[in-house]
């Protein structure tokens, strides 16, 4: 098992403010990491982090051999939070997946049409090909989303992070995703950030709590005893009819 | 008809043609960007900002044009910098030299002595009257955007709808960003003596309205806009030189027109589409 990349303890925050202190983990191939926490607990900070987007104030990352350059478009594929986009933009579904393998290194390059294809193809897997000349602004979020999932993994990233896919999506689509997610398992890592931890934890395989602080959990099974041991008191909402608690914060 | 005839062989009216084209063609690829992007209130703090330049150029004796050409840029650059970097929001820095620029030009104008009648063509503009120079400098930017466009297309349009992916996947944001903030700067300082500072943003707004109403694909609306800017300018042009009225304005009423034409146009297909669909 090779480490693709590997936080010692770093911390990172905005302006003024730490908001992931001192956080260790190391994502392995594989791994399937469900990141969990309350909200402006830094879940998305450690995402920006490891992508590339954000400067980590202290500590160290460190990736895999011959990517040592974050956010390297063949070491990490990137799904964003979904509240960014804006939808009246007129750009089609082909180009944001082309967006993908667009080479930075190459400003002025222009797509292949064996890139297209490759972009056509991924569209066809995910099973959007119907609406690949569609503009981006006319999709469902169902639709959208699996449209930014295209452009996350056609660089065949070794490792595929996404902040809150499920945010803006139906049942169906959330569930299509979890089972498109544990195939792509099979030839990346995955890192997942979610509100909702009851529903990802029979897919993950580890599980992250993020709240200022980061405690790796090696197992997908959690309670919320554990959980408030982690200083990371969110709810667990179960699966069926059993009763949850929600725990306050509480500092210690 | 004879005398539209007798209109194309005066060199004035040539150039006032060749000016409309640089026009629409600067106009139509910059607009397409400003108005995907969402920065047409960046676009007017440029224009406005623009004006000081015009003052110092008046007082100081050298090419308004000049001025105004340096104003802009600086006033681009400035926005595009102290929104990304600084803690002041972005509106507010752009009213901020919005209004300095605005003021500067008035204070360098009100020092210079006499009363310049060229001012009146910077504020109004007028087709009639755009220099050489103006011209040359209006064709040589539409070469360039022409290229720019043709060989970046794709990083232009990846950074302008998502900056945050493009720059986890290293496109050069930044780089993409201050030359896109300064072409719109050119463009629109080389386009103020077509309609004029105050009408100038029109011209990089109203025929991207209009083309978006009939596509949501970036390079069909920049062609589109292209064709419905010359089309306005054009017959603005006719209209304005026939009835004796200012040329700008008439422009700038001509493509609203054209705009409510085609939103009037739209509505009646997309009604009967409906109504089909209901049988």
């Amino acid at each position: 098992m090779e480490t693709l990349v590997k936080l010692e303890s770093v911390s990172a925050g905005y302006g003024n403010e730490v908001i992931l202190k001192d956080a260790d983990l190391a994502i392995e191939e594989q791994d399937f990491i469900g990141v969990v926490g309350p909200n402006g607990g830094g879940k998305s900070t450690l995402v920006k982090v490891i992508v590339g987007l954000l400067k980590p104030l202290s500590g160290k990352i460190i990736f895999h051999p011959g990517h040592d350059d974050p956010g390297h478009r063949c070491l990490i594929g990137y799904l964003p939070q979904f509240t960014q986009f804006d939808r009246k933009f007129p750009i089609s579904v082909l180009d944001v997946v082309l967006s993908g393998i667009a080479d930075g290194r190459k400003p002025f390059k222009r797509f292949s049409d064996k890139e297209v294809n490759q972009a056509l193809e991924i569209i066809a897997q995910m099973g959007i090909s119907a609406i690949a000349k569609e503009n981006i602004g006319e999709l469902s979020g169902g639709q959208m989303q699996r449209v930014f999932l295209c452009r996350a993994i056609i660089s065949h990233p070794k490792l595929l992070i996404l902040d809150e896919p499920n945010t803006f999506v139906d049942n169906k689509f959330e569930n299509d995703l979890y089972q498109t997610l544990k195939d792509l398992n099979k030839k990346m890592a995955i890192v997942m950030v979610s509100h909702d931890i009851g529903t990802i934890t029979s897919y993950v395989k580890t599980i992250a709590c993020v709240n200022r602080e980061l405690h790796y959990h090696k197992s997908n099974i959690i309670t919320e005893q554990q959980l408030a041991a982690y200083n990371c008191p969110i709810q667990i909402i179960a699966h069926g009819e059993v009763p949850h608690t929600i725990l306050e914060t509480h500092n210690h | 008809m004879d005398s539209l005839i007798e209109l194309f062989g005066y060199s004035f009216f040539q150039n006032a043609i060749l000016a409309a084209l640089f026009t629409s063609i600067s106009c139509g690829i910059v607009g397409a960007y400003i108005v995907a992007k969402r920065i047409v209130f960046i676009s007017g703090g440029i224009t406005h900002a623009s004006f000081g330049g015009i003052g110092i150029g008046y007082f100081f004796g050298f090419s308004p044009l000049l001025g105004a050409m340096l104003f802009s840029v600086m006033s681009a650059l400035g926005i595009e910098y102290l929104s990304k970097k600084s803690e002041i929001r972005e509106d507010s820095v752009i009213a901020i030299l919005w209004s300095l620029g605005m003021a500067i030009g008035i204070i360098f104008i009100f020092l210079t002595p006499g009363y310049s009648t060229n001012l009146m063509s910077y504020l109004f503009g007028n087709i009639l009257t755009v220099s050489k120079l103006n011209i040359y400098l209006l064709g040589s930017l539409c070469i360039v955007l022409v290229g720019i466009f043709y060989f970046m297309y794709k990083t232009i349009l990846f950074v302008a709808f998502d900056e945050e992916f493009a720059r986890a996947i290293k496109l050069p944001v930044e780089f993409t960003n201050y030359l896109m903030i300064t072409l719109v700067a050119l463009t629109i300082v080389l386009n103020i003596r077509v309609v004029g500072i105050i009408l100038v943003i029109s011209l990089l707004t109203i025929p991207q309205t209009i083309a978006g109403i009939y596509s949501k694909d970036f390079k069909k609306i920049i062609l589109l806009s292209i064709i419905i800017g010359f089309a306005g300018s054009f017959f603005g042009l006719l209209i304005s030189y026939y009835f004796n009225i200012p040329s700008g304005a008439t422009i700038i009423f001509f493509m609203v027109v054209l705009f409510i034409l085609a939103k009037i146009i739209k509505s009646l297909f997309v009604s009967i589409s409906l109504k089909k669909q209901l049988k």
